[in-house]
């Protein structure tokens, strides 16, 4: 009798663990639907707009000129502009994300380190539209009377907002790739006669690398998938990148179109914009996985 | 056993719909005449001033009827009223040959003037609708061809599509051929982007001016109500209702479209900034 009963209260508990294990598993697959859904139907959206228009002419097009008479859709000045965008977001922010993380992680007296961390938490909580209105009010016509230009809206100007925005990312990655840096690595530098900074920089540093490599991916991602802050500083005009010049980037391409194009190949054209984009954003993912996967094999 | 709960259960929540939906039923019946329903109107981000007072004063005179306004563009607005996703489309330029074509049906509601905007520091005050084509194409390019101060000119505009891009180049017969520095996506953005830049250039929507900008005389006539109305002025369009031909409107629908097209509504359209066409 007893033996029954345990062996029922064993079947139900097995019924429950399953089903709870079930729900888990549908809950996993909302996500995994999810990305499925979106790379189909920007798949599905942003092919016909490209069979019409050609991938030479639309990937290598100089001119994107959807409303005029003779319609041209070149996004070349948009991939252009994005890479530039992000590359120069790079060189500025990197370097100061990089050695403020080793300041902190290392150097920093606790109570200055709290309050740095609370300050870059901040600045990774502020929304990208005041960033843009802070660009457009103060730095655009900074840029413009310091350069003496005409107009201050231009790829510089993108380049700086997307270099503090992308500075949050940078240095919380790479600061928790330097605390996971072993003491007795640090120990034994300094115990061989190093000075401190010898240690940060020939011990710690590259001991992290994979996880600071992490922090610059992410910041690429970051830039370059920024639309709004841009669009209220580049000035938004599609030409081919240069430093003082008005430019548009990818995302802004399909912010500043997708509310006014109407149906038809323009409106197709701007979902072909997106797959670009996406396709950058896999391409940044996959070499993200690939240093954290290195990372993870070297520890 | 728990099938018969079960069973129970549903009784008691298909007895609940049933009753609510009686109640439903009731309500409509004893308000007899009285029409309610939602008015959905959709489009020119331009017309959100005008449009949004009419609402407004329209639900306040009859309750039991909502008005929704999408604030999406003039394309985006006529898109969707010839996909039936809204009651009436709001275009803030007249209807293309081939948006007629599709079986939609304009009816201007009112005139906007584009008011020519510089930085109040410029000391140009005036402007032919030739010269400002030729300043937009970037025939000129200093303002001291203009008389004004030594200096480049920049031209400040809206993206592609945009209803007061769309009627300024029409007006002004500059499609596509326009030099611009900066392609906002706000008629705000160009009024901040013209204040902050002692030489830009811009256009917006009479009813969106501010102080921080100095708008142009065209043709030595200032851009007002008055002057937009009497046509003087040279540089405005129209505000378009769009609706569609061999589909009847709503009756609440309907209600609004008679109360904003009717003599109560002027008022209403000139206090929001622009020139009722009545």
């Amino acid at each position: 009798m007893k033996g029954l009963n345990d062996k029922s209260s064993a079947k139900r508990k097995r019924t429950f663990e399953n089903f709870v294990h079930g729900i888990f598993l549908i809950l996993g697959l909302v996500t995994v639907a999810c990305v499925l859904l979106i790379s189909i139907y920007l798949i599905v959206s942003g092919i016909p707009a490209i069979r019409q228009i050609g991938l030479i002419n639309f990937l290598f097009g100089k001119k994107w000129e959807p409303t005029a008479a003779t319609p041209a859709f070149g996004i070349l000045p948009f991939i252009l502009t994005s890479i530039y965008g992000t590359a120069g977001a790079i060189i500025l922010g990197v370097p100061i994300g990089f050695l403020a993380s080793v300041y902190l992680a290392k150097a920093a007296k606790p109570k200055l380190r709290a309050f740095a961390e609370s300050a870059v938490s901040l600045l990774a909580g502020i929304p990208s539209v005041v960033y843009g209105l802070v660009g457009m009010l103060i730095l655009v016509p900074g840029i413009r009377n310091v350069f003496n230009l005409a107009d201050g809206a231009s790829l510089l100007a993108a380049i700086i907002v997307l270099a503090i925005m992308i500075l949050p990312s940078i240095i919380k990655v790479s600061m928790t790739a330097l605390e996971a840096v072993p003491k007795e690595y640090e120990d034994a530098s300094l115990a061989l006669g190093a000075t401190a900074e010898e240690t940060w920089f020939r011990v710690s540093v590259p001991a992290a690398k994979s996880g600071i490599a992490a922090a610059v991916v992410l910041g690429i991602g970051r830039a370059i998938g920024e639309a709004m802050a841009v669009m209220m500083v580049a000035g938004n005009v599609a030409n081919m990148p240069s430093l003082f010049q008005s430019v548009r980037f990818l995302t802004t391409g399909i912010a500043s179109g997708m509310s006014y194009a109407p149906e038809g190949l323009q409106r197709q054209a701007l979902f072909s914009i997106a797959l670009v984009l996406f396709l950058f954003i896999m391409m940044i993912n996959a070499a993200l996985n690939f240093f954290l996967k290195r990372g993870k094999a070297k520890s | 056993m728990k099938n018969t709960t079960f069973k129970r259960l549903l009784v008691k929540i298909l007895a609940a719909v049933t009753a609510i939906s009686c109640f439903a039923a009731v309500g409509c019946n004893s308000k007899d005449d009285k029409v309610t329903g939602t008015v959905a109107t959709d489009g020119s981000t331009s017309m959100a001033k005008v449009i949004g007072a009419l609402g407004e004063a329209f639900m306040q005179a009859n309750d039991g009827i909502k008005f929704t306004y999408n604030p999406t563009g003039s394309g985006s607005g006529i898109t969707a009223v010839s996909e039936g996703r809204c009651d009436i489309g709001l275009s803030s330029r007249a209807l293309k040959a081939e948006e007629t074509d599709k079986g939609l049906v304009g009816t201007v509601l009112a005139y906007d003037g584009i008011a020519i905007i510089v930085h109040p520091d410029n000391t140009i005050a005036d402007i032919d609708i030739e010269t400002l084509a030729k300043v937009y194409k970037g025939e000129i390019t200093n303002w001291s061809e203009l008389g004004g101060a030594d200096g480049e000119i920049v031209l400040i505009g809206r993206e592609p599509n945009s209803g007061t891009r769309d009627g300024f180049e029409s007006i002004t017969d500059t499609e596509d051929a326009c030099k611009y520095r900066q392609e906002l996506t706000s008629t705000g953005d160009v009024i901040a982007a013209v204040a902050s830049n002692p030489n830009a250039i811009g256009y917006a929507s009479l009813s969106a001016l501010k102080d921080t900008v100095k708008a142009l005389t065209v043709d030595g006539i200032a851009p007002t109500e008055a002057t937009v109305k009497d046509g003087s002025y040279k540089v405005q369009r129209p505000f378009v209702l769009v609706t569609k031909k061999d589909v009847k409107l709503s009756d609440a629908a309907q209600k609004f479209f008679d109360y904003i097209t009717s003599e109560d509504a002027v008022t209403i359209i000139n206090n929001a900034g622009a020139v009722a066409a009545k």
